[in-house]
């Protein structure tokens, strides 16, 4: 896929997430249209994964460790087949397999993991890499983590482990957004200086614009193609805009969670270019 | 020895040999158990699994281990001096160590995790539940260092909450083995497949050997000795007190049943039930808080399904203190000799 499908291919997920967090009429949409390029590079370029066959044993793993995002996974997810996309109609019912928070226990096609209480994603993915180094297979893990998650003490737990154990399969990536639901991050607990922290826990840092694909690319294919499985873990540092394509979203941290009105949905799928 | 079931009935337990034989569902006479005659010799129940786990890592290569910083007092460091490359020390990360433990079971390893149970079901509680529990992911949490005979550490390790912290939480299995033997052998059936996580409570203390030899099914309780006049429904150490307690009652002509109550969950009903439709009055006896632990367990079955008098003897919902092991088992009246009064009383109707 060349960049311009890509970026159509983003703005179209974030069209799903609006939608489908528009008819739960709850949900949190802002982060998950601001980590919508880099997901959409990952899933569609990078990821070896079989839609077909949600656990087949060499997947490269995706684990969602800031849960509440998980309009963006269902939308991948429905996207490329795991499940009918009409799935993302019934977001957060009663019986539903998009449940609020992605969950293992439902059995959602493609969900690696039970996330919505943060912090645990990093340490979990750890366990996931380093199975993967036991039995010998060269499936990578790749583990998304927000910025605000940075401020639990489990995932310093977490990112010091990984680079003692030299889990060079293991590569999380950071939505550095610089909000949380009471404010900035940068206001409420900074967790700067971000790089520097990664750095000296002992991890390959790569920073990026996150809405830049020639930056999104490069750090990916840095971290793909980097052969040995017992080297530092990677980080990448995704510095996202929040609401990232909708004007009125855009930066506002209000935006963490919350439900879009008919007319402001309207006009979000104008600026999306989605019909 | 055969393998025992749940579903397996008692048939008699031989006062000569101390066999215990059971019933098994096809009307077979098996034999599952030997129990101890004399209970004197002690040994710690850490001892067994330190002993036990390089054992079953040698048979199946998909078991790891992962320890915070205790592989000395867990006895894991035996199985990391065979199996270097298969045993994980992640430092004192208790949070990050259930995570990764979660992440390895749901990649198909079978993981042991091993620390003190203030460290294992306090302080990641939350991680356990949501990455582990919720995932239904078959980690095997073995725990040392549970209850009172921490001994002279004190009140901050010495955990008489995590039965409760455990039972509470859907999908997890709760097991206390009454001694080494059991212990052994809870250890080689959790080595098994397991559907889900479980808890196992581990002592730092000696305990007296109850078994000579025995068999371990997840969610069978044993009768140790029969009676007829009440039951003691006993788990841990308790087993071996409740047994000397028995006796006790014997030279007074009271017939008091002893019941191993190995599983708490998921409790043996039918057996618990069965019991004290027999006897008409329960005494259960842990060396854990009153509140949530076996008492509470017992009497909801019990409520529920043949309510009869009964009487929880446990830590009165108080922390426990430094002192050496066993006098704290005597301050803290969890002796035989308070077993065995409590029972008495029970009988006299004094509740």
């Amino acid at each position: 896929m060349d960049t311009n499908t890509l970026q159509k291919k983003a703005n179209k997920l974030r069209a799903d997430v609006l939608q489908a967090v528009t008819n739960a009429n709850s949900g949190h949409p802002g982060g998950a249209l601001g980590m919508a390029d880099v997901w959409t590079v990952l899933h569609y370029k990078y990821l070896n994964d079989r839609p077909d066959q949600p656990r087949w044993e060499d997947r490269d793993r995706f684990i969602l460790s800031n849960g509440h995002t998980c309009p963006l996974l269902y939308a991948v997810l429905a996207d490329k087949g795991y499940f009918d996309s009409s799935e993302l109609d019934h977001l957060r019912e009663l019986g539903a397999l998009l449940q609020g928070h992605p969950s293992t226990a439902k059995g959602t096609p493609g969900v690696e993991f039970s996330s919505g209480s943060l912090g645990h994603g990093l340490s979990f993915s750890g366990g996931v890499a380093l199975a993967g180094k036991l039995d010998g297979r060269t499936y990578k893990t790749y583990v998304s983590i927000s910025d605000a998650e940075c401020q639990e003490g489990q995932t310093w737990e977490a990112a010091g482990v990984a680079s003692h154990k030299k889990l060079g399969n293991l590569c999380a990536i950071v939505d550095y957004n610089d909000s949380q639901i009471d404010g900035k991050v940068s206001e409420i607990q900074d967790v700067a200086p971000i790089k520097n922290k990664w750095e000296s826990f002992g991890w390959n840092v790569i920073e990026i614009d996150g809405h830049d694909y020639n930056e999104i690319d490069g750090a990916l294919q840095e971290f793909n193609e980097s052969e040995d499985p017992d080297g530092l873990p990677t980080v990448i540092i995704s510095h996202n805009v929040i609401g990232k394509g909708v004007s009125f979203m855009e930066g506002d941290y209000h935006w963490h969670h919350g439900v879009l009105t008919p007319e402001q949905l309207e006009q979000a799928f104008s600026e999306l270019g989605v019909s | 020895m055969a393998h025992i079931s749940p579903t397996y009935k008692l048939l008699k337990i031989d006062e000569k040999s101390f066999l215990v034989f059971y019933l098994t569902n096809q009307g077979e006479e098996v034999y599952v158990s030997t129990l101890v005659k004399q209970r004197e010799e002690k040994v710690k129940t850490r001892d067994a699994y330190g002993e036990v786990l390089p054992r079953i890592g040698e048979k199946d290569e998909d078991i790891v281990v992962l320890t915070a910083d205790l592989a000395g007092s867990t006895r894991t460091k035996y199985f990391a001096e065979e199996f270097p490359e298969r045993f994980f020390n992640v430092g004192i990360t208790e949070a990050n160590m259930m995570g990764m433990a979660a992440g390895l079971a749901m990649e198909g390893k079978k993981p042991f995790v091993s620390t003190f149970s203030i460290f294992a079901t306090g302080k990641p509680w939350e991680q356990i539940r949501q990455t582990i529990a919720y995932q239904s992911a078959p980690v095997r949490i073995v725990a040392t260092h549970a209850g009172l005979t921490v001994g002279e550490d004190g009140a901050s390790h010495q955990i008489l909450e995590d039965i409760s912290l455990m039972r509470v939480l859907p999908n997890m299995k709760v097991i206390v083995p009454a001694d080494s033997t059991q212990t052994k052998a809870v250890i080689e059936r959790i080595g098994k497949d397991l559907s889900g996580p479980v808890y196992v409570r581990l002592a730092r203390a000696g305990f007296p050997v109850v078994y000579e030899d025995c068999d371990f099914e997840i969610g069978k309780a044993e009768v140790l000795t029969e009676g007829s006049d009440l039951t003691i429904f006993a788990t841990g150490l308790m087993v071996a007190n409740s047994l000397d307690a028995a006796d006790d009652l014997a030279d007074q002509g009271i017939s008091a049943e002893v019941v191993n109550v190995s599983t708490i969950k998921p409790l043996d009903v039918d057996t618990v039930l069965e019991s004290v439709e027999k006897t008409g009055r329960a005494l259960t006896v842990e060396e854990h808080n009153v509140i949530g632990g076996l008492g509470s367990a017992v009497s909801e079955v019990v409520s529920e399904g043949h309510p009869v008098p009964l009487k929880r003897v446990g830590v009165e919902d108080r922390f426990g203190e430094s002192g050496p092991a066993y006098e704290l088992i005597e301050h803290f009246g969890l002796t035989s000799d308070r077993i065995a009064e409590e029972g008495e009383s029970l009988l006299d109707g004094e509740l």
